[in-house]
């Protein structure tokens, strides 16, 4: 009678899903509930005046991807979407990389810092979070428009005559978010960073690796982790981003979080909206899924 | 041959500048073990890591079989470490770490996995070979480390405290098995330790420091018998230690009045003595039982303890003025106990035996 010895352990009995019950409702509601009406949302007709019409259609995905010419009916890509769905995807991985390749460093920098002056270096990092994202982009729109600080000082120094364009172009929307973002790499890579073991380095000096070497074979490897949570951490929230593009890309330069709000105001098109809500979900998914593998793949499985 | 001149390495500056190596001079040979023994931050890592290339000395040279090494950067030093705490690559198999230093070196992967194999198979880890290195324990991480670094068949190769993790039975093994790999590969070991029975059992010569400086370097035996200064006598083994002055020379030896009376006939040290008035050292086992206050005995006193160890006996004496005396006799059959507690005792020590110190 082996059983009759066995008894579950705590964490194997029924309690603890009594226990957890709260918690799994307020979580199921709060992430879940919106999420599922939005779903639905997608799938109804447009009201005259904003709001759904409770009448299935299959409409707004239609919409997504195709539009139907006004006069004589024919279907052709919807290309204004499609721009900005890619507009999105790729600001969105330059903000990524050029976050890793401004974050990276200084991250290793702090980490290299002595231990009581870290924390000072980590503070000032943060504290252009503690700003208003509306002020902080305003600000950035200071600095780079024609009349702007860069500007001024580069003609003022005789190097360029006429002004630099760089308002209102997909640069500008990505210095924006870089900006914005950047904290968010730096932190978890810093957090790596202050884990490493700086006596490996010393290790792949002593085993014939140089400098680059040492980055390339036992830096970035070992703090993998750190990286790809604060690639993600970047990625997620600049494919959506919806202040920065309105501010510094003018009314023209839409990202994805642009085109959803304009069906919901402007447009009045709440299930086109809701189905391009739905999309931007499956385009971080599928982005996260692809990242992670292929973080995970070169990692083997470390970490 | 790594030839150490005058290196100084001075930490921080100002007021809390730290000299952690004060001129050290010393001359290691070829496929020599070499061992650097001393207290804790005497400054054995330091000059370690000197000749690693972690840091640069303040002054002074390194050469290696006659080239600066001072200028080149710890990459391209054919010098590989065992780091105290290992430092293996966590994100590496047990291979990949052995293989490491030769996958830098450009070497074709056909050598790598030949190399590979017989240093797994020299370390007794194959079975391990594709097992992270969190996953295994800390004496097969300890082999490990000792694979990585051997791999690439450094000139020399830099122990730091390697086997100070290993319990009794492990130690006492890798402690076989380093004298074995130093014999059969022909490679330079440098080895810290701070451990004196560790340094006597291994070395071909040793280094003892003390307070950033090398105080004496010598064969084991010459550590032992002949120590220089009172630290190295008092670091390594027992020792008892008597005040006289010099009342003549005798070839290669001193004679001492000593301040408790008496004679001894002890070994001049290495550079002469400071002044007059020296210390003799006089190891237990080199002083031998005889009838008090003849003309044999060189020093007279009483038995205060004895402990019976086992294979010696260790005798506690108190000298006429106060001094203690330790004196130890090896138990044999034949031997007859030679003196019980309260016993009033002479003391010999053979012409030569015993050792007069620098300071
Ligand atoms: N980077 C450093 N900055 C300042 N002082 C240092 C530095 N490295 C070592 N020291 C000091 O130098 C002295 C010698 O250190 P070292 O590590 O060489 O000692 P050690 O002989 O290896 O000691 P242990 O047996 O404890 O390992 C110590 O007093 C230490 O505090
Ligand atoms: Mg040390």
């Amino acid at each position: 009678m082996a059983n009759a010895t066995h008894r579950p352990s705590f964490t194997e009995r029924h309690s603890q899903w009594v226990l957890l019950a709260p918690a799994l409702t307020l979580l199921c509601v709060a992430a879940f509930g919106p999420l599922f009406i939005v779903a639905i949302y997608s799938f109804l007709t447009p009201g005259d005046y904003g709001g759904v019409v409770w009448k299935f259609s299959t409409e707004a995905w239609f919409n997504v991807f195709a539009e139907r010419d006004i006069f004589d009916e024919t279907i052709g890509f919807a290309d204004a979407h499609l721009a900005i769905f890619w507009r999105s995807l790729r600001l969105a991985l330059i903000t990524t990389v050029v976050a890793f390749l401004f974050g990276f460093p200084t991250a290793y920098f702090i980490a290299t810092r002595p231990a009581h002056q870290r924390n000072l270096w980590m503070l000032l990092i943060m504290v252009p979070f503690w700003t208003n994202l509306l002020i902080r982009t305003f600000a950035i729109m200071e600095l780079i428009r024609n009349e702007g600080v860069v500007n001024t000082l580069l003609m003022g120094l005789g190097i360029i005559n006429e002004p630099i364009q760089m308002l209102y172009t997909d640069f500008a929307i990505m210095v924006g978010m870089l900006y914005v973002y950047l904290p968010l790499m730096v932190l978890p890579i810093y957090a790596s960073l202050e884990r490493f073991d700086f006596s490996l380095v010393e290790a792949g000096y002593d085993l014939y690796a140089n400098r680059l070497k040492v980055l390339r074979k036992v830096i970035l490897p070992v703090t993998r982790p750190g990286i790809v949570a604060g690639s993600i951490l970047v990625l997620i929230p600049a494919l959506g981003a919806y202040v920065t593009p309105r501010v510094l890309g003018g009314g023209k330069r839409m990202m994805l979080g642009n085109l959803i709000e304009l069906q919901f105001g402007q447009g009045r098109n709440w299930p086109l909206g809701a189905a391009l809500a739905m999309l931007l979900l499956l385009i971080v998914m599928a982005t996260m899924v692809f990242y992670v593998r292929a973080a995970g793949r070169e990692g083997g499985g470390h970490g | 041959m790594i030839e150490i001149d005058s290196v100084s390495k001075v930490f921080g500056s100002g007021a809390t500048a730290f000299t952690a190596l004060n001129d050290v001079s010393v001359t290691i040979r070829e496929n020599e073990f070499f061992t650097l023994l001393g207290p804790s931050g005497c400054g054995k890592t330091t000059l370690l890591r000197t000749i690693a290339g972690f840091n640069a000395p303040s002054s002074g040279s390194v050469r290696l079989d006659g080239e600066d090494l001072v200028a080149l950067p710890p990459y391209k030093r054919p010098v590989n470490t065992v780091f105290q705490n290992y430092a293996l690559f966590p994100h590496m198999t047990v291979a990949e770490n052995i293989g490491f230093g030769l996958d830098m070196l450009n070497r074709p992967k056909s050598e790598i996995k030949a190399t590979v194999a017989e240093m797994l198979e020299l370390v007794q880890m194959t079975p391990m070979a594709d097992r992270r290195t969190s996953e295994i324990s800390g004496g097969q991480q300890q082999r490990v480390a000792l694979a990585r670094a051997l791999a690439p068949r450094p000139k020399v190769l830099l122990l730091d405290e390697p086997l100070s993790a290993l319990d009794y039975k492990l130690r006492k093994g890798m402690q076989v098995e380093l004298k074995r790999l130093q014999n059969e590969t022909g490679i330079t070991f440098v080895f810290v330790t701070h451990d004196q029975e560790e340094a006597l059992s291994m070395s071909d010569r040793i280094a003892v420091m003390s307070n950033s400086r090398i105080l004496q370097v010598g064969s084991p035996h010459d550590i032992y018998d002949h120590p220089a200064e009172r630290f190295v006598a008092e670091f390594i083994g027992e020792t008892n230690f008597l005040t006289g002055k010099i009342a003549g020379q005798e070839g290669e030896t001193l004679r001492v009045a000593l301040d408790v009376g008496g004679e001894i006939i002890a070994r001049q040290p290495p550079g002469d003595p400071a002044g007059q008035a020296v210390t003799v050292a006089v190891r237990p086992e080199h002083a031998h039982f005889c009838a008090p206050d003849s003309a044999e005995a060189t020093v007279t006193g009483e038995v205060s303890n004895v402990v019976y160890l086992g294979t010696d006996t260790h005798f506690h004496l108190v000298l006429s003025d106060g001094t203690p005396f330790a004196l130890r006799l090896q138990n044999t059959p034949e031997r007859a106990a030679d003196a019980k507690l309260g016993d009033r005792v002479g003391i010999r020590v053979a012409p030569g035996v015993a050792q007069v110190l620098r300071d």
